[in-house]
Order: structure tokens, then C-alpha cells, then sequence
């Protein structure tokens, strides 16, 4: 079809009277989708009718449960940079969509989740089904809105599309009650660009960037360390050049990993309460400390009492909100990052702080004799978390896009898999949910087709949403698992043992056999016991052309070190577990 | 140190606004001393005065927060001695007490109190002002008996000369052109 027939098409395809269900659909495909991850239901019937005739242009993905809708839809999102969609029922599959939604917000993922809702004479009524998603969602959503009348749905879905993406992402729901989806209008879309009372971008302040880049100049320790916003603002290549040309060391949050390729002479590893030696200690060490697209979690930060005093903060951020929430800067740059950057690479000396840099790789050098060289080369018998996640990403030429469920293959696969391209890494950062890693690779995967997707996930969090094998498989969804099982809730147990004196309440979970569950799926797999079968597992995993699954029996008790006990500063990192018993 | 701040928010007249602002506070266990919701002098922009007690950096995140909803235009935090604020209170005594004794009538017109309804049974009085001229009142009526007694939450107006929204709406009009 030309340009032109295709515009006719569009234009006779407007102003004419539709069902609000179908405009729904003709709505989302207006913004570009092409998957949406739902489950029907009753009050959402009408959508689902119309997106029968549409089946072909708007591809819906049926998860096994809403909770796995929205975790694909977050991974599709995370792994694209588009905006994931979801569309469910009213009442409980309204509500089983809280958790990946509350996910989404904390981890500013982009995310339109559309809701049935009971028709509008019986809002409020208690109906069959009815659940106030509105009210229930309203602190976890960016904005949220409900439908009562067909001629609402366009507009209101291209608001959406546009406060869920710009600015500082997030997911916006959408309540739609039934009769408006019956209801029929005339049909005239236009995509949202503005809203009166919603500035996502601000321009940038060059007085304070004037400031910055003074400070910056002038600096004889800078650090700079990065979040999420450099893959949200597509930033890496500013990230890149402006560490380059100033010669400053960086290091990434659990979110902003893959921003900066792992192996960058200045990138000096992961931030946080599992992340690496030098990037901690050196924040209390550091007289700038350039943050960029982060908002210093606690996970981040340990005690703030205690956090970078010595520095000099400068903050590059997106959410006016963020700025001095935690930490106080003494310079706030508000705005996209990939502006800011781009216009303090231009103002910064060149320099070079070699003996500075060469203190994060003598750091480097202590927590690789204490840590990384008996977790990559255990003297155990039992297979090691860390060797799992190493002989991935040596199989993949860590091109692989790794997706994580929450606990210690989580740490796991962040600390030990190498990344080389932007947005590689998805897991569950500010929540923590535990069952987003199966269907959020199920969703990445979808979206970046093209790339190898390998999902870590431990043995209780592959439980809570172990039914989305059922959508893998009817999908085909290419997606490798690698289960780290310790017949643990490790995190959990780790804490016990080092906190709680080895009171093991309520962590040791038995297990089904996993390879079994996935074959009754028809997905195939192998479980590994010994180290010497791993490689050749992962290898006939990598080759195979569908989803695969790989159970490995790890050490029941392995640990992840270093750590930040909870409220401990980022100077205490501890190296092994004698630092504790010593520290206590 | 805890003080008494004034937050003044605009917003678009949107159903469940107010409970996306009251959240902001709860979620952070911040009491909300008073909230009063009323059309603005700007058509179509509501103004929202909530009255709290709390630290200053606080207040300054929550007012922060509370401008991040997308429905909010704008959010400003000022102290007591920045604005001009009032509260009404209406008082229902009996009306024997009133016919009984001169000094009723004596102490509404001390407080600059009015009269706005009299019955057989009962007598309504309004007062304005701060919450403890409004309380000084109470606590003088109840000799008499007060039968029931209601007090509004703040209305606030700035000191400034400049609106300071209307900084704000000509900043963001000329944000909006651009883009």
C-alpha cells in the first residue's frame, strides 16, 4: 500500500461510528503498539471482541496470569524502550496487576495497563467483579483515569501513551467501564504532545552547569556513578564520551548497568548493597560525586548520615522530586540526561586521574582475591551461583540480554555477567518482586526477538509465576532459563545465617522437579548436578532454536559477597564472612 | 524544628485529585492539620490549601511530591508569617442563654463575632479568624453550653505582590510554544 493510499484509508478510517472497544484497539495502534500481554474476562469482553478483527495488526500475547501480563509487559518495555501494554479484566484481574504495576513506578518503567470495569450504572454498587482500581492503583500509577463515555477513549489513551513515556516514565492505568466500550462515536484520533499541567523536561540551567562543569574542572577525586535514566534518556554515548574526555571513574546502580560496557577502562563495576569494593567505598572517598540518572536508593546509599559527606554532589536528574529526596546535592541539573551530558562534555577539561582510577583497581584487586576468584573458581564441590552466570556470559560473548529474578541469582547475575550492550540488563530493582524474572524475559524476548535472552531465576521465584511456561510454550518464545535452585529462599537464608544466627525459619522450600514441569509444557531441558556437565548444558541450551531450561543444583549455602549490612555505612562493605563475625 | 507551613496547590478539577494529594501525605505518616478545595481566580484551576506541622525538609519533599502528579500545575509551601489566612468557625449556643444574660451578646461582639441565626431553641455565631481567636470563643461559649460547633480549614493568601502562579503559567505557556 503507497503513503498515499494508506492516509485515505487512515482518514476514511476516522470520523466514523465505532464501539468504544474498537477504538481501544484502533487507539493503541495509532501509538505503535504491536504486542499487548492480557487476560479476558468479563468486563473487558467487548476489547477482546473487537481485537478479534484486528488480530493480525496487534498481536495479543495470553499469559496465565495477569501478573505475568504485566511483568512481560514490563521486560518488553525495559528491553525496547517502548511502552509496554497490558489489558485485563475488572476486579480481581484488575488487582492481580498491583504488583507489576507498583514495580513499574518505583523502576519508572513505561507501562499502559487498560482495566474492564463494570458499566457505569453500577459503579460503586459492589457488583459482580467490581474492584476500585482507581483508587487502589492511584499511588502507584503516574496518572490513572477512568472511562465512563466511548468519546473519551482516544484522548484519554493518547494521554496516556504520553505521560507514561515522557519525562520520567511510569505506568498510567486506564479503567474502562463496559458500556463505554459498547458504546459507539465518532472516531477521531490525534496523539497527545502537551497537557497544561504536566512539564516532563525542563530546560537546562546553564548557570548551574556552568557551576558544575566548574566543580568538575576542578576536581582532583570525581566519581561519577549512573542509573537507569542513561538507558531511559538513551545516554550511553554522552555517558561514554564525557567519562573519556574528563578521565572520571564510573560505576552503575543495579539499573544502570549495560549503560556502559563492562569492561570500559573507567567503568569500575556496581554500585550498592551487593555491588562491588571500590565503587562503595571510594563514594566516601570521592570530592565530586556526579550522579547521573539515579535517585540514591538505600540500596545505593546505606546510611545517608554517612553517605559521600566529604563530596561535593552534583545531581543530574529528570524527576524535580528526586532532588535532594535523599540526598542533598549542591548542584541540582534538571533534565534529560543526555542533554546535560552532552552540554557538560562540552564545558569539561580534558583530564586524566590515573592514581586516582588506580585506587578503585587496587579495591578491585582486594574484593578479587577475597571474592571474585573462589566464587568464579570454588573449591567446593557444589556448583557455584557465580560460575553459572560467569560461563553464560563467556558463552554468549556477553551479548546476551540478562534477565533476573529477585535474591541471590539476582546479585549473582548482575555482579558476574559482563554486559556490552546498552539495555541488556532487566530485573526488579526498587520492589524486589520475586516472579518477575520468568515472565519479564518472556516479554524481552518478544520485543528484541533478534537477541538471546537468559533468564537467572532462583527455586522460590520461579514458583510464583512458573505458569507462565504455559505461555512460553504456546508462544514459542525463545527465552533460556537458567535455575539457580539452592533449595532455598537464599537471600533470605543468607541473612539468617548471617544475622539471625542460622535460625533457618521458614527458607528451605521444597522444589518440584523443574526439567519435569517444563517438559509438561513441552519445553525442553536438562538439570546439572556437576560442574563438569555445565558447559556442554549451556552450550546445547544457547544452540537450541525454543525455549530451554536449565536446572542447576547450586551449593545450598552460598553466599553473595561483598555486602552493606541494611543501615550500614558504604564504608563498612563487608568482603567475606569473617568481616562479620569480626564486626560483630 | 516542626513548624505550621501553608502548601498551595493548583490543579485541574479532576475526580479523585484529592486523594492522589491526601496519599502523598500518608504514605508518609504527615498529618494534615487542614485541607480547603475551591475554585481559583484562574477559571478552571482549583486551589487546594493544606495547613501541616511538620520539618521544613519535609514539607519541602512533600510539596515537591505533590507537584509531581500530573494533574497538579504548580505547588508552593510558605510559613504562616508569608500569607494571609483565615478560618471560619460557626457556634450554636442556646438561645435562653443569650435572653438570660447580657454577657453572651457582650463577649460575640468582643470577638468580633455576628449573629447569623436566631430560633427559639437556638442561636448561630460566626467568627473569622486564626484557629486560637476562633478557640478563644469556644472556650468562652461553653459556660453557656454549646451545643455544636464546626471550624473551616484555612483559606491562605500570600503577602507577595506577585502571584506566583502566574510566573509560573507564563513560564510554562512559553515551554508549551516551544514544543
Amino acid at each position: 500500500m503507497t503513503a498515499k493510499e494508506k492516509e485515505t484509508k487512515r482518514s476514511k478510517q476516522q470520523n466514523v461510528e465505532i464501539s468504544g472497544s474498537e477504538a481501544v484497539i484502533r487507539s493503541l495502534i495509532e501509538e505503535g503498539t504491536e504486542i499487548i500481554f492480557g487476560y479476558p474476562g468479563g468486563q473487558i469482553m467487548p476489547v477482546y471482541d473487537a481485537l478479534y478483527d484486528y488480530r493480525n495488526a496487534l498481536r495479543h500475547i495470553l499469559t496465565r496470569h495477569e501478573q505475568g501480563a504485566v511483568h512481560a509487559a514490563q521486560g518488553y518495555a525495559r528491553a525496547t524502550g517502548k511502552t509496554g501494554v497490558c489489558l485485563v479484566t475488572s476486579g480481581p484481574g484488575a488487582t492481580n496487576l498491583i504488583t507489576g504495576i507498583a514495580d513499574a513506578m518505583i523502576d519508572s518503567t513505561p507501562l499502559v495497563c487498560i482495566t474492564g470495569q463494570v458499566a457505569s450504572p453500577l459503579l460503586g454498587s459492589d457488583a459482580f467483579q467490581e474492584s476500585d482500581i482507581v483508587g487502589i492503583s492511584m499511588p502507584i500509577t503516574k496518572w490513572n483515569y477512568q472511562i465512563t463515555s466511548p468519546d473519551e477513549i482516544p484522548s484519554t489513551i493518547a494521554k496516556a501513551f504520553y505521560i507514561a513515556a515522557t519525562g520520567r516514565p511510569g505506568p498510567v492505568l486506564i479503567d474502562i467501564t463496559k458500556n463505554a466500550q459498547t458504546g459507539k462515536f465518532k472516531y477521531k484520533y490525534a496523539k497527545c504532545h502537551k497537557i497544561r499541567s504536566y512539564i516532563p523536561e525542563f530546560p537546562v540551567n546553564k548557570e548551574k552547569l556552568n557551576q558544575a562543569a566548574d566543580l568538575i574542572n576542578s576536581a582532583k577525586k570525581p566519581y561519577l556513578i549512573y542509573g537507569q535514566g542513561v538507558h531511559l534518556s538513551g545516554a550511553e554515548k554522552e555517558l561514554k564520551q564525557f567519562i573519556e574526555k574528563t578521565g572520571i571513574p564510573a560505576a552503575g546502580t543495579l539499573l544502570g548497568l549495560s549503560a556502559l560496557k563492562t569492561n570500559h577502562p573507567l567503568n569500575m563495576g556496581m554500585l550498592g548493597m551487593h555491588g562491588n569494593y571500590g565503587p562503595n567505598i571510594k563514594t566516601n572517598e570521592c570530592d565530586v560525586l556526579i550522579a547521573v540518572g539515579m535517585r540514591f536508593d538505600d540500596r545505593v546509599t546505606g546510611n545517608l548520615k554517612t553517605y559521600a559527606k566529604q563530596a561535593k554532589v552534583i545531581h543530574i536528574e529528570i524527576d524535580p522530586a528526586e532532588i535532594n529526596k535523599n540526598v542533598k546535592s549542591d548542584i541540582a541539573l534538571l533534565g534529560d540526561a543526555k542533554r546535560i551530558l552532552k552540554l557538560l562534555h562540552l564545558l569539561a577539561e580534558k583530564k586524566k586521574h590515573l592514581s586516582w582510577v588506580n585506587e578503585f583497581k587496587d579495591a578491585h584487586e582486594i574484593e578479587m582475591k577475597k571474592v571474585i576468584s573462589s566464587d568464579l573458581n570454588p573449591e567446593t564441590l557444589g556448583i557455584g551461583m557465580a560460575e553459572v552466570v560467569n560461563k553464560v556470559s563467556e558463552l554468549t560473548n556477553s551479548s546476551a540480554v540478562i534477565v533476573s529474578d529477585v535474591g541471590q541469582n539476582q546479585m549473582a547475575a548482575a555482579r558476574y555477567s559482563k554486559f556490552t550492550t546498552s539495555r541488556s540488563h532487566i530485573t526488579s530493582g526498587g520492589l524486589g518482586t520475586m516472579g518477575f524474572g520468568l515472565p519479564a524475559a518472556m516479554g524481552a524476548k518478544l520485543g528484541i526477538p533478534d537477541r538471546e535472552v537468559v533468564l537467572f531465576v532462583g527455586d522460590g521465584g520461579l514458583q510464583m509465576t512458573i505458569q507462565e511456561f504455559g505461555t512460553i510454550a504456546q508462544e514459542k518464545v525463545p527465552v533460556k532459563i537458567v535455575v539457580l535452585n539452592n533449595r532455598f529462599l537464599g537471600m533470605v537464608r543468607q541473612w539468617q545465617e548471617l544475622f539471625f544466627e542460622k535460625r533457618y525459619s521458614f527458607t528451605e522450600i521444597l522444589s518440584p522437579d523443574f526439567v519435569k514441569v517444563a517438559a509438561a509444557y513441552g519445553i525442553p531441558g536438562q538439570l546439572i548436578t556437576k560442574r563438569k556437565d555445565l558447559n556442554k548444558a549451556l552450550q546445547t541450551m544457547l544452540e537450541s532454536k525454543g525455549p530451554y531450561l536449565i536446572e542447576v543444583m547450586v551449593e545450598k549455602e552460598d553466599n553473595i559477597f561483598p555486602m552493606i549490612p541494611a543501615g550500614a555505612s558504604v564504608s563498612d562493605i563487608l568482603l567475606c564472612i569473617n568481616d562479620i563475625k569480626s564486626s560483630n | 524544628m516542626k513548624q505550621e507551613y501553608i502548601i498551595s496547590a493548583y490543579s485541574e478539577n479532576h475526580i479523585g485529585l484529592l486523594n492522589r494529594i491526601t496519599i502523598v501525605f500518608t504514605r508518609r505518616k504527615v498529618n494534615i492539620e487542614s485541607i480547603t478545595a475551591s475554585e481559583s481566580a484562574i477559571k478552571g484551576i482549583f486551589k487546594l490549601t493544606i495547613v501541616v506541622n511538620d520539618e521544613k525538609e519535609k514539607v519541602v519533599n512533600i510539596t515537591k511530591q505533590i507537584e509531581k502528579q500530573v494533574d497538579i500545575l504548580k505547588a508552593f509551601y510558605y510559613t504562616n508569617e508569608e500569607m494571609i489566612f483565615q478560618e471560619i468557625a460557626l457556634y450554636k449556643v442556646p438561645t435562653k442563654a443569650l435572653m438570660e444574660t447580657d454577657q453572651l451578646e457582650k463577649m460575640i461582639r468582643q470577638h468580633n463575632a455576628r449573629i447569623l441565626e436566631i430560633t427559639p431553641e437556638y442561636t448561630v455565631i460566626e467568627k473569622t479568624g486564626h484557629k486560637n481567636e476562633t478557640q478563644e470563643l469556644f472556650n468562652g461559649l461553653t459556660e453557656y453550653g454549646v451545643l455544636q460547633f464546626i471550624r473551616s480549614g484555612r483559606v491562605a493568601i500570600t503577602r507577595s505582590p506577585i502571584e506566583k502562579l502566574s510566573e509560573f503559567l507564563i513560564q510554562r505557556d512559553a515551554l508549551l510554544a516551544k514544543s
